[in-house]
Order: structure tokens, then C-alpha cells, then sequence
């Protein structure tokens, strides 16, 4: 019975020890002891083949069932000491999780930039591709080849900065539909974005604007195209399925008929009355003519936005200068 | 234009109001600028007859007065003005009246005598500025009639912004003509009956230029009075339609213009010498004009001109030497036709914008010449007295516009319309606008009225009659047709979208800046003063040249921020520059950008430090490697006149330039008014070689080896050359180059670097062992050595 009373022993011992362990090293360390190679137990199972045959069964069982309660002692403790050091980590690194993330803040663009892109992102949905032109022009191009010839009182509308006699700063970005009927046969949709300058500065004009030119040419577009065109654009880009707008008589001379579209924005928008938005027509005969596409065969029609007018309305912006003085705190609204 | 919508309704007066008929002229394609009241509301004052005028007994300047009020008795007024005498018709403004400016007038007493009410002066009644005396009506003004009805004061001015091809709406005959058509309403203009010669005189006139005047039409008028006085009812429809009263002659001339649409000018007969010839100026002529100028002419410009000098600039403006004036008693009318070609652009070069100028430019009614001189006649005549002198007609018919028929085909109509009209209503619309029309089976034939110089082809009436038939009208649809497919780049967005987007990412905002700088800044940051452009009239020094570069905008919009207490700004712009070298002008797209202050927004736990030079290389390698993914670039020490030489590199693909970027030259801070270290970059977006489509490689199969050696080598010798001879003889087998570290200071010779390289390899077939690496490293470091004097430290 001497080795029971041993066992019992080595048990209730191992059990204390077990209960007592700090941490997971200890733990490791006793089960080595008690369950390892050289373990106690292990020493008590070697000696089994000493004992009498009769107690040999009994006692190796014992030594067995030690074993196994000793192990899920072991096991349980491990586990929750291995709980404790987790719940210890989790304290230690807990941080101020409302402290702001690290790194770089991202800029924005210029809300000319947002506003051109809309533009182009809508139109390019109809097939409209965009075209450049020079912003250093000739007279021929700004002028003459738009149906404005030299002293044609529409110049006079048309503040000019020139270099010299030919050469000019564009003042609308017409000259590009010039330029692509030149290039290219018709159909052809094209929309050309770009910076134009009148010599005029005061509160309500810079001398330097952006606009965007439209054509269309194509064998069968009509004035009612033109229309129904640019009313789904303005709508679209403003988001107002109900948008107010009206089209009226106007005259630039390379488009005929001529029009300006005014809008009614509803009134949270902060404007009031009607605000002109762009200028349109069918393109001129003379025009076709002076690009060598013919009048009979094809017609055509061209529109021309004005990019911070259009921006100011969105966006509820007041003052024109404020697009070109890059003040951060104005820049940065625009994200 | 400006007019009175009263005057308008005389001649034509559709059934609406003020309001709707400045909306359906809006709509009409005369765009109503504004409609304001001609006078400020007042009440209570009526017409008076001055009965009796008496001495103030307590004051010299006041004085006493009885006016009939029409019905009860004559009332007693206290004035100041010194202008009333007996019999005269006065504005009086009676108790209970209410001036404009809520002024209330009552019963007082001035100096110890009773005034009922108070006479009233133009200014006093808001009808001009700065009128002392009291306003005096003609002796036949009814007493006790409220003067608002008196005047026709219920009016409005109607200020129209008339597009350059409307000349015809230059005139309320025209507008009326415009309004009729609108409405379907006949304008009727005032009766014109010729008026017959009370003297058989007239002055020569001879056409030299008989394209630029193809009709003159003169008239002597004798023995005007000098005393005579512009009626108060022409003085007033002139000031409805901007004009001021000058001299009742002039203001004739301009009332009938205002009516017509035809400008008039009237000289002084005692100043003119032997008769009139209408011809070009002499190269140099000198003139003096009526608003006090003298002009030196060119030889293109048409001047009428008396058998000594030019006497006016011809549809301009007339001259100062033979003007009417308060002594005249003989005058001369003018009313011509030139051309607009004779008149266009020659008032804008001379800075001379009138409204006779204006008018010729863009086309007068060629038949209306006449018609304009018996109108004017019979006015001065009226208001001024004199004898009329016979006409005196040159017109070279063949010279003036001719009224060609226009064909106007259904077809066209419906094709550039995109809907059908039936054809009464086009030929209605076309008759309204007093138009002769022949409609006959598909088309029309159409012959425009003497006034519609604008329509000469088709394509006018076409705009015409969607014009009369209403934009609001017009069906809306969208257009038709095939739309083929447009080109889509790799990636997708076009590469300045992206590039855009890069930079946002990194913490930079847009900026647009104007293309046009000062001429002393440009030169300083940009290619060169032998390169700008310069404006021939620019807005200002500061605006005087087309910018080289894109850093003279951003560097200003820098320092417009640091002076508005920004610490960290980072710009970019995207636009373009302008050079013009030998002869060649290059309008070059760019991508610029400036970066200054700490390296991070500020934050915790992250010390800031102001950026630096590799700070601005990182963002520009990045935007790059967004425009040109792929693409192997070289890189040099870049000498730029804006840039600090130590701090400044430029990088290139196959030898072709596509950025630079560095430290702003310590020079350069003060013209900026800087402070704070700043970094720029330029990036030539039309330089960048285009985007390659990727093409696939094998993914390697067999582990990567990295070996680290660390080298000294001279201060000198740049991480590129170092690079570039590692990899100048490195297996194929080395298949990344990292330098990790550099090192100057303690434990290294000065003058002297050390260097940290990261190698690694990758076998394409098979899995490299130590021996083979040991041998590609060796012969790695011996070339660093050979070719760079490297000399391999202990590891």
C-alpha cells in the first residue's frame, strides 16, 4: 500500500503546485515534473513491473488516473493562465482609440477642375471627345473663320488682348471647332475645355475664364436636338429633375439660329431669377463654308458653357475672383 | 437701348403690361436689361398758375406768391426761387403732397407769412439731379392738373441689350416694328409729311467715296431763333432714354435718331466754307471734335469735310469747330447712309463709341435718309423757327444694299428646325415682320424690309421665324445618330486625370493661376526674357506677359497664403506655358507644382520637420510613376536659374527632358517675399513618352537571396553613378537594388562615405546556392571598386 499512499501524495502535491502556478512558465515546468519522461509518475509506471501481478493491474490503473487528472489540472490552468496574460496584454495595449489616424491628409482639386470633369464625364456619355486648341491664336481662327470678320461689331464684344496684328489670346474656345473640322470629316462630336481671356477685369469679369465648346455634326441634327441636348445636361449637372430653364433668342454670328439658355434654380440654391448659363445654336453656314464642309450635306450644332459660371451656381460661389486668388481656405471647401 | 415704354405705345401698344411685354421682348431675342420708373413716386403736386408775385416783407429772398389751382381758391406760397413771375405755369406741391424721399409737405409759415405748399423744381420732383429754379410748363398746362398725369410720368424706361445684328431695334420705330410682329399689331410711326423749301437754297455737296456714303441728304434751315428751348416733352423722352438736353438743334437731331433709327448731325452754316465733300481723310488730318479732342486720322477713314478741313468723322462724330452752338442761327441737317464697312471698327480704334457710330455699323434703313431730314425740319421749324431750304439728295444707287429675294425651302426649314410648320404660319410670320412673301408649293420667296440689313440668306429666316414662332415652342429631343466608340487609354483616365489624382493623395491642392505674369518675375523663374511673349495690351505690369513657366503663379499664390497664416502648402497646377524661341511658338502642357513647410500635416506622436528636397523627389517619383509606369528615367544635377544648384535635378527619358525639380534659389526669396524653405517642380506633360501597355512576365518560382554590403567611397561619387556600376556588370540573376543607407561622420575618413546596398537575387531556373551569389557579389564589388575607387567595409 506504500506506493498508493506515495501516489496519493505525489497527486495531492501536484495538485497544490498546479493551483499555485503564476504563469504559463510554471506551468511547463510542472508538467515536465510530473508528466514528462523523467516524471514522477513516469518513475512510478517503471516500477510497475515490480509489483505483484495481482497489484500490478490496480496500481498501474491508479498511476494511470493520476496521470489524466493531473494533465486536465495542467490543461485548465494553462488555459487560464493563458487567459490571464491575454486579458493582461489586451489592458497593456489598450490606446486612445479616438486619437486621429496617422499620415497624410489628401488636397483636392480646383472646383474649375470638379466642374470640367462633370462636363466632360456627362458629354463623353454621348459619344463627345475631347479636343484642344491653341491658346495663343490666330485672328483667322478666333475671328474670321467663325463668321466675324475684321470690323464686325461683334468683335467689339470680344475684348481682345493681342500680341500683334494676327496673333491673339482666344477669347472663347470656339476656335477648336475650327480647328477639328479642319482635322477631321464630319459626324463628329467634340467638346473642348479649356482657358480663354477677355481684357476686362472688374468684380464680375476676370481676365481669364474657362469655357467649354460643344459640336455636333452629323447629317440629321436639328435646332429641337440642340434643345433637348442641353436641357438634359442642365439638369443632370445641376441634379434638378424639375430644373426651370428657357431658351431665348440670342445672336453670336457663327450660329444661326442663335440662343442663350437661362435656368431657374429652385430656391435653396440661394439664387434667384433667371441666370444665363450658356450661349448655342446651329452652326453657320459661313462657318461650314470656311472649313469646306457642306451646308446642304450636313448640319450641325455648338454650344459653349461657361465653366466658373457654372461652378459658381452649383456650388453657390459669389464672387469670380475668388477662382484664381488659390486662397487654401476657399480651395479646401472643394473636396 | 434705351427708351420710354409710353413713346413705344404710341407707335404700337399691345394689350399686357409693363412686365409682360419686357418678358416677350426678352424672348424675342431683345434681352431686357431693365425697366425702371422715370420718376420717383410723388403725390399731390399739380399745376399752378402764378397769379400775382410778391416782395417778402421780413425776407429779400423769398418770396410771396398766388396761384390758381384750377378750382377754390387761389392759394398762398412762400418760395425761394427766383425764377417766378406772374402768369407763369409752375408744379405745385400742395399740403398733404408727398415728395420723393417721403418728403411731407405742409401748412407753415416762413418768416411770419402763411405758404400753402411748396413750388417745386426738376430735382424736387426727382427729375434731375441738380435744378435750382422752378420748374416752368408750357403756358398752356391747365391749372389744377396733377403734373405725374401732366408729364406722363407713369412711364418706364426700357433699357434693351441689342445684339450686333439688330441695328434695325436701334430705334423705338423698329422696337415698335418688333413689338407688332410679336403681337400681330401694325406699329405706326409718326406722320411725316415733306416739308416745303421757304427758301430756294442749298449748299453743294459733293461724294467722293460713293461706297462709304452711296446717300447724302442735306438742308439748310435759315434764321433759327437762338433763344428757342427744347420742349419739355422732348427734353423729358430724352431723358427717359438716357440723353441729356443739350441744344434744342442737337437735341432734335437726337429725338429723331432716338424715333428713326437714322443719326443726324447738324452744323453751323456761318461755319462752313463753300459746300461739303464726303471723302476719305488725308494720312495725318487732324480734327477736332466736339468732345473736345483733336484726332489725327488715317487714310481709311471717312470724314465730311467743308472746302477748307474735315468738319466731322463721318456716322462718328461731329466736329468742334463747325458745331452748333447758342449763337446759331443757320444750320446745316446731315443725314446719311455709310456703310457699315465705312464705319465699323473705325470708332473702336479711336477710342469713339457713339451712338451715331453704333448705329451706321450695324446698318440703317437705307430709305430713310429723307424721311429723317423732313422729320428733323419740320421739328426744328417747330421749336426753333427758321426757313427751310430745298433738299439737296447725292445717291448712287447702285451702291446701296440691295434687297435680293431668299428662297426659303420647307425642307431646310424642317431639317435645321428638327420639326414641321404649316405654311400659313411661316408665311404670316415672315409678312408680321414686314417681309414681302411669295409662298408657293414647298418654299417661300422673300424680300426683307429696307431695315433688316441682318437678312441676306436663308439661315436668317430660318432663325426668324423660330425667332417669331417662339424658342418655348420648339420641341426638345436628343440628338440621333451613330456614336462610335472614343479611345480609351491603359489605365483608363487619361494620364493628367491621374497624375491630378496622385498629387490630391499626397497632399497637395490645385491651384490656377493666371497664364499672364509680370515680365521681371517670369525672367527670373522661367526660360528667359528672350523667350516670353508680351501682350501689346495688357491689363497691367503685373499681367504683361504669357508665363514661361508655371512657378511665377504658384510661388505668388504661395505667399498669398503664408500671409494668411499657412504653414504647410502644398500647390499644383496644370496648365500651360508659352515660349517663343527662334521664331517657333510652343504653347507646352504642363504639370507644376510647389511644396513648403512640414513634411507632415501636423499630428501627434510624428515630430514635423520642414521638408526637404527628397521629401519633394518622393512626390514627384510618385506622379511619375503614375504618367510614365515602366519607363527607365535618367537623372542629372540640373542647372535652372530658379532652382539652388546643390538642390536641383533634372530627369529625362531617352535623353528628352521631362522634369525638374529642387530648392528655390536663395535669390529668388526675397522678390517673393519668402521666409520658409520652398521646393518646386515642373513636370512637361507633352515630353512624357507614351504609356507602355504592360506586358506579362513569368512570376519567378525560386526563392529570393539578399546579401548587404557596405562600401566607402568618395563624398562625391552620386547614388546614381554607384547604381549604375553595380548594375553595369550583375548577372541576370540580380533581380532588385536597394541603397538602404548613407553615412558620413564618425568611424568614416573625411571626405569620405559610406554606402549601404541591399542585393538581391532571384535564379530564373533553379534555386541559387551561396557559392554562386558569393561569386556575382564579388564581381560587383570589384567593379565598385575598380571603376568608383570603393573599398568594402567589414560586415
Amino acid at each position: 500500500m506504500n506506493q498508493t499512499t506515495d501516489l496519493t501524495q505525489t497527486v495531492a502535491q501536484a495538485r497544490q503546485e498546479i493551483m499555485n502556478a503564476g504563469d504559463l512558465a510554471a506551468i511547463e515546468t510542472l508538467r515536465v515534473r510530473y508528466l514528462g519522461r523523467k516524471s514522477v509518475l513516469t518513475e512510478q509506471m517503471k516500477r510497475l513491473g515490480r509489483l505483484p501481478a495481482e497489484e500490478r493491474a490496480r496500481f498501474g490503473k491508479a498511476v494511470n488516473d493520476a496521470k489524466e487528472a493531473l494533465s486536465l489540472l495542467i490543461e485548465a490552468r494553462h488555459a487560464e493562465l493563458e487567459r490571464d496574460a491575454i486579458a493582461l496584454r489586451l489592458a497593456r495595449e489598450r490606446v486612445d482609440v479616438t486619437l486621429p489616424g496617422r499620415g497624410e491628409r489628401p488636397g483636392g482639386l480646383h472646383p474649375v477642375t470638379l466642374t470640367l470633369n462633370r462636363i466632360i464625364a456627362l458629354f463623353s456619355q454621348l459619344g463627345f471627345e475631347v479636343a484642344e486648341g491653341p491658346e495663343i491664336e490666330d485672328d483667322y481662327h478666333n475671328f474670321t473663320a467663325l463668321n466675324i470678320p475684321p470690323h464686325h461689331p461683334a468683335r467689339a464684344m470680344h475684348d481682345t488682348f493681342y500680341f500683334d496684328a494676327h496673333t491673339l489670346l482666344r477669347t472663347h474656345t470656339s476656335p477648336v471647332q475650327i480647328r477639328a473640322m479642319e482635322k477631321r470629316l464630319p459626324p463628329m462630336r467634340i467638346i473642348a475645355p479649356g482657358r480663354v481671356y477677355r481684357c476686362d477685369y472688374d468684380q464680375t469679369h476676370s481676365p481669364m475664364f474657362h469655357q467649354v465648346e460643344g459640336l455636333l455634326v452629323d447629317d440629321q441634327v436639328s435646332f429641337a436636338d440642340l434643345k433637348g441636348l442641353l436641357a438634359g445636361f442642365l439638369r443632370v449637372f445641376f441634379e434638378v429633375e424639375e430644373l426651370q430653364m428657357r431658351f431665348r433668342p440670342s445672336y453670336f454670328p457663327f450660329t444661326e439660329p442663335s440662343a442663350e439658355v437661362d435656368i431657374r434654380l429652385p430656391t435653396e440654391h440661394g439664387h434667384s431669377g433667371w441666370l444665363e448659363v450658356l450661349g448655342c445654336g446651329m452652326v453657320h453656314p459661313n462657318v461650314f463654308a470656311s472649313v469646306g464642309i457642306d451646308s446642304e450635306r450636313f448640319t450641325g450644332l455648338a454650344f459653349g458653357l461657361g465653366v466658373e459660371r457654372l461652378a459658381m451656381l452649383r456650388y453657390g460661389i459669389n464672387d469670380l475672383r475668388l477662382f484664381f486668388e488659390n486662397d487654401l481656405r476657399f480651395l479646401t471647401q472643394f473636396r | 437701348m434705351k427708351f420710354s415704354e409710353q413713346w413705344l405705345r404710341e407707335m404700337v401698344n399691345p394689350p399686357v403690361s409693363t412686365a409682360e411685354l419686357a418678358e416677350r421682348l426678352t424672348m424675342s431675342g431683345l434681352e431686357v436689361e431693365s425697366v425702371t420708373a422715370v420718376a420717383p413716386a410723388f403725390s399731390g403736386v399739380c399745376v399752378a398758375r402764378v397769379v400775382e408775385v410778391r416782395k417778402h416783407p421780413e425776407a429779400d429772398r423769398l418770396r410771396i406768391c398766388i396761384a390758381d389751382v384750377g378750382h377754390g381758391e387761389p392759394l398762398q406760397v412762400v418760395t425761394g426761387a427766383a425764377n417766378v413771375r406772374d402768369g407763369m405755369r409752375v408744379p405745385l406741391a400742395r399740403v398733404g403732397a408727398v415728395l420723393p424721399g417721403e418728403k411731407r409737405i405742409s401748412r407753415s409759415s416762413l418768416r411770419g407769412v402763411e405758404s400753402e405748399g411748396m413750388l417745386c423744381s426738376l430735382t424736387e420732383l426727382g427729375l434731375a439731379d441738380a435744378a435750382e429754379e422752378v420748374l416752368e410748363l408750357p403756358p398752356d398746362a391747365p391749372p389744377g392738373t396733377d403734373v405725374r398725369e401732366y408729364l406722363k410720368l407713369n412711364d418706364c424706361s426700357i433699357e434693351l441689350n441689342v445684339t450686333p445684328n439688330r441695328g434695325d431695334c436701334l430705334s423705338v420705330l423698329g422696337i415698335a416694328r418688333e413689338v407688332g410682329a410679336e403681337y400681330g399689331l401694325e406699329a405706326r410711326g409718326p406722320t411725316i409729311a415733306p416739308v416745303p423749301a421757304a427758301v430756294a437754297e442749298s449748299f453743294p455737296v459733293v461724294v467722293s467715296d460713293a461706297a462709304a456714303c452711296p446717300r447724302y441728304v442735306g438742308r439748310i434751315v435759315r434764321g433759327i431763333d437762338p433763344a428757342a428751348a427744347t420742349p419739355l416733352w422732348m427734353v423729358e423722352r430724352l431723358r427717359r432714354s438716357g440723353l441729356r438736353p443739350i441744344h434744342p438743334v442737337v437735341d432734335i437731331t437726337n429725338y429723331v435718331m432716338l424715333e428713326l433709327g437714322q443719326p443726324l448731325h447738324a452744323f453751323d452754316l456761318s461755319l462752313l466754307k463753300g459746300g461739303i465733300e464726303v471723302r476719305c481723310a488725308r494720312q495725318g488730318e487732324r480734327i477736332p471734335l466736339l468732345d473736345g479732342q483733336v484726332l489725327e486720322l488715317a487714310d481709311d477713314t471717312l470724314v465730311i469735310a467743308d472746302h477748307g478741313r474735315a468738319v466731322a468723322l463721318a456716322g462718328i462724330m461731329g466736329g468742334a469747330d463747325s458745331a452748333v452752338c447758342a449763337a446759331t442761327r443757320d444750320i446745316f441737317l446731315e443725314s446719311a447712309y455709310f456703310s457699315p464697312r465705312a464705319i465699323a471698327g473705325r470708332g473702336r480704334r479711336y477710342k469713339l463709341q457713339t451712338d451715331s457710330s453704333q448705329r451706321f455699323e450695324r446698318g440703317v434703313d437705307f430709305e430713310l435718309q429723307s424721311v429723317a431730314v423732313e422729320r428733323a425740319t419740320r421739328l426744328v421749324l417747330e421749336i426753333c423757327g427758321g426757313e427751310a431750304g430745298t433738299v439737296t439728295e447725292v445717291v448712287q444707287n447702285q451702291q446701296l444694299p440691295s434687297r435680293v429675294r431668299i428662297r426659303l425651302r420647307d425642307s431646310r426649314l424642317r431639317r435645321v428646325l428638327g420639326f414641321a410648320l404649316d405654311q400659313a404660319t411661316v408665311t404670316g410670320i415672315l409678312e408680321r415682320l414686314g417681309m414681302q412673301v411669295q409662298a408657293g408649293g414647298e418654299e417661300w420667296h422673300v424680300t426683307p424690309s429696307p431695315s433688316r440689313l441682318d437678312i441676306t440668306i436663308e439661315a436668317d429666316l430660318i432663325e426668324e421665324v423660330a425667332r417669331i414662332y417662339g424658342y418655348e415652342h420648339v420641341p426638345a429631343y436628343m440628338p440621333g445618330g451613330a456614336v462610335g466608340l472614343g479611345s480609351v487609354t491603359e489605365g483608363g483616365l487619361p494620364r493628367i486625370v491621374r497624375a491630378r489624382e496622385a498629387l490630391v493623395q499626397r497632399g497637395y491642392q490645385e491651384a490656377v493661376t493666371y497664364s499672364f505674369v509680370a515680365a521681371r518675375q517670369d525672367a527670373a523663374v522661367g526660360v528667359g526674357a528672350h523667350a516670353s511673349i508680351a501682350l501689346a495690351n495688357p491689363i497691367s505690369a503685373d499681367m504683361a506677359v504669357m508665363r514661361t513657366s508655371l512657378w511665377t503663379g504658384l510661388l505668388q499664390a504661395l505667399n498669398y497664403n503664408i500671409s494668411r497664416q499657412q504653414t504647410r502648402v502644398r500647390l499644383f497646377e496644370t496648365g500651360r506655358s508659352f515660349e517663343k524661341l527662334s521664331g517657333e511658338l510652343r504653347q507646352i502642357n504642363k504639370l507644376s507644382g510647389i511644396s513648403c513647410g512640414a513634411s507632415w500635416p501636423e499630428q501627434w506622436g510624428a515630430r514635423s520637420l520642414g521638408i526637404d528636397f527628397f521629401d519633394l523627389k518622393g512626390d514627384v517619383a510618385t506622379v511619375l510613376e503614375v504618367l510614365a509606369p515602366h519607363v527607365n528615367w535618367e537623372e542629372r544635377v540640373a542647372s535652372h536659374a530658379a532652382l539652388h544648384p546643390g538642390q536641383a535635378v533634372e530627369i529625362s527619358v531617352d535623353g528628352r527632358s521631362i522634369a525638374v525639380l529642387g530648392a528655390l534659389h536663395p535669390d529668388l526669396y526675397k522678390e517673393f517675399d519668402l521666409k520658409t524653405p520652398t521646393f518646386l517642380f515642373d513636370i512637361e506633360l507633352d515630353a512624357l513618352p507614351p504609356a507602355n501597355v504592360p506586358r506579362y512576365e513569368p512570376v519567378p518560382r525560386y526563392p529570393r537571396v539578399r546579401r548587404d554590403i557596405s562600401i566607402t567611397v568618395a563624398h562625391e561619387v552620386s547614388a546614381a553613378e554607384i547604381l549604375r556600376t553595380a548594375r553595369s556588370r550583375a548577372p541576370s540573376c540580380l533581380r532588385d537594388l536597394q541603397l538602404f543607407d548613407v553615412y558620413e561622420g564618425e568611424g568614416i575618413d573625411s571626405g569620405k562615405k559610406s554606402v549601404a546596398l541591399g542585393l538581391i537575387f532571384q535564379g530564373v531556373s533553379s534555386t541559387l546556392i551561396d557559392k554562386d551569389i558569393d561569386a556575382q557579389v564579388a564581381v560587383i564589388v570589384e567593379e565598385l571598386e575598380t571603376r568608383l575607387g570603393a573599398v568594402l567595409r567589414d560586415s
